[in-house]
């Protein structure tokens, strides 16, 4: 359909001699939250990855119609710079036109105002997620590509990211989110879908 | 444009702060030089602050990418830069600003130093300068290849090592030859023609082996 924002058609992943996962199909469209669910090692971040196009599927393909953003393992954040020096770098390598004011302000709502001139490498770890976690604000990408956001994140930050999730999705963005936790979605916005690996 | 920019701005600034990895490739190049000054009993030729220019971007090279793939920005930037060849552009630059430039700055003190005289020196800083430019560029493809093995080290000198040769022939020639007073325009064209090559090709390859390396 033309509204979709990422296919992938009959994927298949292998890791030496074990199948990660075979013909694996999925359509993702504005306001769908997909989760990706299984036990650990059962491939949910290689899922991702391919998705996002980090990774090459062994058989069948992926088509993103739409900017796509990666919330990985690795933090995407550089420890020798502050907050708000690692923002303005994602803003320019994405294009997203965010003035310092708009940085400022992702970073308070992630609750890291008071911390937005420390260098990374000071922050606790919980902290240097939600730096990550700011990047959803900044960026513009109608699909996000979640990886087990919620590690390290206190009771608060874990609201916090079902509520962007929740917000996200009804201004017409979907995500894609892998994860031990069922995201409990507002009253309002449509369930997830999920998809179980490894069973 | 504005993607060369952000990164050159980025990677400046990171290297900045992190003062003592930056300076790696300059501290080995004096204490080199110092070194053999003091070891060395006769005067040597260009040819040898040429070599100790080349293994000076060895080891500087090797680490470009490691620091980004560790913390996850290289993927960040493979997904997001469109296109990828500015951004490449602008990492290396920053590189090469504070690795192969400030060599080329001092060659002329080293050619004091162990050859004994400033004759040439010009041309010995020139192609320095354009030298360690096209040896950043073909260094940073096998620091890509090796980015996500974790060991760099002596396997990106043993892969770049047959690429840095030309370089190091032409450039220590055409050092050499303006040293005793003989034209170097053959050796100097031969050299900005093997730059010229390496800035339209590297990117591309160094691109495209990032991209390999997050394959796993």
């Amino acid at each position: 359909m033309e509204d979709d924002l990422l296919v992938a058609d009959n994927i298949r992943c292998t890791v030496g001699e074990g199948v990660l996962f075979n013909e694996l199909s999925l359509v993702v469209r504005p306001g769908d939250l997909v989760e990706v669910r299984g036990p650990n090692g059962c491939g949910k971040s290689t899922l991702l990855r391919c998705l996002v196009g980090l990774h090459e599927p062994d058989a069948g393909d992926v088509r993103r119609t739409a900017d796509s953003l990666y919330f990985g393992h690795r933090s995407g954040i550089c420890g020798r710079m502050s907050p708000i020096e690692n923002l303005r770098w994602f803003a320019g390598i994405t294009n997203a036109r965010a003035a310092d004011e708009s940085i400022g302000a992702a970073l308070v709502r992630v609750g890291l105002g008071h911390a937005r001139r420390d260098v990374c490498d000071s922050l606790s770890a919980g902290q240097q997620r939600r730096v990550s976690l700011a990047r959803l604000l900044v960026s513009p990408a109608p699909l996000w590509i979640l990886d087990e956001p919620l590690t390290a994140l206190d009771d608060a930050g874990r609201d916090l990211v079902v509520e962007l999730l929740d917000r996200h999705r009804s201004t017409g963005g979907a995500a894609v989110c892998a994860t031990h936790q069922a995201l409990i979605a507002g009253p309002d916005v449509p369930a997830a879908h999920v998809v179980a690996l490894g069973s | 444009m504005r993607l060369f920019l952000t990164q050159f701005r980025r990677d400046l600034l990171i290297a900045i702060r992190s003062r003592s990895d930056a300076a790696n490739p300059l501290v080995f190049f004096v204490l080199a030089t110092l070194l053999l000054g003091l070891g060395a009993a006769t005067e040597l030729t260009p040819g040898v602050i040429w070599v100790l220019a080349l293994f000076a971007n060895v080891l500087a090279v090797e680490g470009v990418f490691r620091r980004d793939h560790d913390d996850g920005t290289l993927e960040q930037l493979l997904i997001h830069a469109q296109p990828l060849f500015p951004a490449v552009m602008g990492k290396l630059a920053a590189h090469w600003a504070l690795s192969g430039l400030p060599v080329a700055v001092l060659s002329p003190v080293a050619a004091m130093m162990l050859v004994g005289t400033t004759t040439g020196a010009g041309v010995l800083m020139m192609t320095l300068c354009i030298g360690t430019l096209a040896l950043t560029l073909l260094g940073a493809i096998g620091s890509a290849l090796t980015v996500a093995t974790g060991r760099g080290g002596l396997l990106v000198a043993i892969l770049v090592l047959p690429f840095y040769v030309p370089v190091l022939i032409f450039g220590a020639g055409a050092s050499t030859a303006a040293m005793l007073g003989e034209p170097v325009a053959f050796q100097l064209l031969a050299l900005s023609a093997l730059l010229a090559g390496c800035l339209t090709a590297a990117p591309f390859a160094v691109g495209k082996a990032l991209a390999i390396s997050q394959e796993y």
